[in-house]
């Protein structure tokens, strides 16, 4: 196993505006996705064209069934495209082995799903060092990082309780954490907030208005508007297809809805 | 195979304790079975080879009729005795220079009962025979002395018990070496004990110490009439190599001076060639006992798999969890690897102490010894059963595809 260098400074902040032009982090061309075949064909995703800059808060949004979902699972290497191409960071994913996107998931995505998907059984200091493990980290290290992650989603005091002794919303904070751990460029959510109430709910998007101020690439799939007010562009889709897509604030920019503690840069 | 992987899964294996523990239970049982049964095995021919060593080394005993001539009925071979002449002729160092001694043995006619101070028993084996029967059978005193060829020759009333007769006649508790220079009544007359054999302990068949060896010429006399008939020739050969010719001599000479007779006239068996075709059985019988309880070893290994699999279907959502936040497939097949090969660790280490224990008792009259390569290798195959039945099932686990695992119900 190729050992990454993960850095300890998980919580640099990458520069906002780098003065080198680099690669967008998504650029999609045409890429479609079809399930089955015959009478039971279903085009979950129809010639999407899509292309998404670093520090850039996009929600997306759609009723169910409209590919959202799958969408997310192409752009996170989760799955593979039907046809049409996909370059993360400027690396053409298809030409990738199982082990090399294996890596990609782990050092530059962060993942957070709606139903938490937490190891149970396992503490949420174990639950938030996993990635690490699998990035070849020393333990202690590791540790230091996980306690770090858990403590900025305000979990300190929760390090060693099991997933099942959690609520919801420490839950999915435990699950940000583990997104977040490796220090990814870009962090993304499939209807991270549907199965929080409120309370919660602010807690995660607050978190991640921060994600996005420290310049990383975030992308939420939602369906309700008060997520989707966050994000600097909204992209709708239906029926496999992008039928909008509108940009709210500058990709460079804060999140229009950051929290109030966070004062704009003017 | 890290430190990381063993945690993960041994924290798999503590999750499910009692599927854990049963799948361990067959592995138990078989690499148990397997010590237990190799050391049966062993234990059975340590038994064997005890017994005939207990005969004297190098000896043959000859008696008269051969195998299967019991009951033919009217063949002057029933008639047939071994004689004084006969074992006079057999200690011809010229016709027989493989044979070093030749010692006659009498029964005496009937059971014969020692009584002394009111006590009184059944011995065992009375026996007549000469002085040379000490060296020859292996049968040294522990007290006293053995009767001497004077003592034959001159009908001596004299007898060395071994301490089972003398225990009967004393108690428990009694001290066996009290009774030298007493007499004691064997039958219708008295005997003065000269000496007190060491102490044999079982062959597995019979007690060797409740035994009573008196001057042939002695037990002619009072016991069986002088027929000058012998009931069996303990024969010493010259050396380890030579139970081979003296057998051949033994015949050659006996069927030589008995008129008409076969050479199935007389039994003659080669304790040499016992215990190899001991050894040969006892071989036999253990590897049919190993190889039954690597059956079961195997059977325990199928467990493990099935297990495997159950966990595998059962965690398959976790498998997607990982692989989505970066685990390689070498990492999945490792941590379900690991798992399996930890079930029959762990049930191995359990089974060699089991086996070790049961060995300890005495199983169907044979004392176990357990066998360090029936240890080491029932503990291997009960890895490698580990790794060969754990192999399809994580890899089936590394296999699948991350979203089909998340996806999982
Ligand atoms: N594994 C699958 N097999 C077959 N059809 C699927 C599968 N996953 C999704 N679909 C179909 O693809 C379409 C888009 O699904 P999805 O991306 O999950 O939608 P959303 O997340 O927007 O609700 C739906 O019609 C769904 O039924
Ligand atoms: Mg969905």
């Amino acid at each position: 196993m190729s050992k990454s260098a993960q850095t300890p400074a998980a919580f640099a902040e990458p520069a906002p505006n780098a003065s080198r032009p680099r690669p967008p982090v998504i650029a999609m061309r045409n890429v479609t996705k079809t399930y089955g075949v015959g009478d039971v064909e279903v085009h979950a995703l129809r010639a999407t064209t899509l292309t998404i800059e670093r520090s850039d808060y996009i929600a997306i949004m759609g009723a169910s069934g409209s590919g959202k979902s799958t969408l997310m699972n192409i752009l996170g290497c989760l799955d593979v495209p039907t046809s049409g191409r996909y370059r993360l960071a400027g690396i053409d994913v298809s030409q990738l082995d199982g082990d090399a996107v294996a890596d990609i998931r782990n050092r530059r995505i962060g993942f957070v799903f709606q139903s938490f998907n937490l190891i149970p059984r396992t503490t949420a200091l174990a639950n938030v060092e996993m990635p690490l493990v699998y990035g070849g980290m020393k333990r202690a290290e590791r540790r230091e990082l996980a306690v770090r992650a858990l403590t900025r989603v305000g979990l300190d005091h929760r390090l060693h309780y099991v997933p099942n002794q959690l609520s919801g919303g420490q839950q999915q904070r435990v699950a940000i954490a583990r997104a977040i751990v490796t220090n990814p460029a870009m962090i993304l959510a499939d209807e991270p907030t549907g199965a929080l109430d409120s309370t919660s709910t602010a807690e995660v998007l607050a978190i991640f208005d921060e994600l996005n101020i420290e310049g990383r690439t975030v992308v939420v799939i939602t369906h309700e508007d008060e997520v989707a007010r966050h994000a600097k562009r909204i992209i709708r889709l239906r029926d496999g297809l992008i039928v909008d897509d509108t940009r709210y604030a500058p990709v460079d920019g804060l999140p229009p809805h950051a929290s109030n503690s966070l004062e704009p840069a003017s | 195979m890290n430190l990381e992987s063993i945690q993960m899964a041994l924290r798999g294996i503590v999750a499910n304790r009692m599927r854990s523990a049963l799948t361990m239970l067959g592995i138990l049982i078989g690499v148990g079975a397997v010590i237990i049964l190799v050391a049966v095995g062993a234990g059975s021919a340590t038994k064997t080879r005890k017994s005939l060593e207990a005969l004297g080394s190098n000896t043959l005993t000859v008696s008269a009729g051969g195998f299967g001539q019991g009951n033919r009925g009217g063949t002057q071979s029933r008639n047939l005795q071994i004689t004084d002449a006969d074992a006079v002729a057999l200690s011809d160092k010229l016709q027989a220079p493989d044979i070093a001694a030749v010692v006659p043995t009498i029964t005496g006619g009937g059971s014969v009962t020692a009584a002394a101070d009111g006590a009184s028993a059944t011995v065992g084996q009375f026996l007549g025979t000469s002085e040379a029967y000490s060296a020859v059978r292996n049968a040294p005193v522990e007290a006293g002395t053995f009767f001497t060829a004077a003592d034959v020759s001159n009908h001596a009333s004299v007898v060395v018990i071994g301490t089972t007769v003398a225990k009967n006649l004393l108690g428990a508790t009694g001290d066996p070496n009290s009774l030298i220079g007493q007499p004691v009544q064997f039958g219708s007359h008295s005997l003065t004990v000269i000496g007190v054999l060491k102490t044999k302990g079982s062959n597995g068949f019979q007690d060797q110490d409740d035994i009573a060896l008196v001057p042939y010429t002695t037990v002619r006399d009072n016991y069986t009439g002088n027929t000058g008939t012998i009931s069996q020739l303990i024969v010493q050969a010259s050396g380890g190599n030579a139970t081979g010719p003296a057998q051949t001599e033994i015949t050659t000479i006996l069927q030589a001076r008995h008129k008409g007779s076969t050479a199935n006239s007389f039994r003659v068996l080669n304790q040499a060639s016992l215990l190899q075709t001991a050894n040969a059985n006892n071989r036999t019988f253990t590897v049919l006992l190993g190889s039954v309880a690597a059956i079961s070893l195997l059977v325990g290994g199928i467990g493990v798999m099935n297990i495997m699999l159950v966990t595998v279907t059962e965690r398959t959502r976790e498998i997607g969890i990982r692989k989505a936040i970066g685990a390689r497939t070498s990492a999945i097949l490792s941590q379900f690897l690991t798992e399996a090969v930890l079930l029959s660790v762990l049930g191995g280490l359990l089974g060699i102490a089991a086996g070790i224990g049961g060995s300890r008792f005495n199983i169907v009259g044979v004392q176990p010894v357990v066998q360090s390569y029936s240890i080491i290798l029932a503990f291997a195959v009960a890895v490698a059963v580990g790794l060969f039945f754990g192999i399809y099932p994580a890899s089936r686990a590394a296999k699948l595809r991350p979203i089909d695992a998340l996806r999982y119900e």
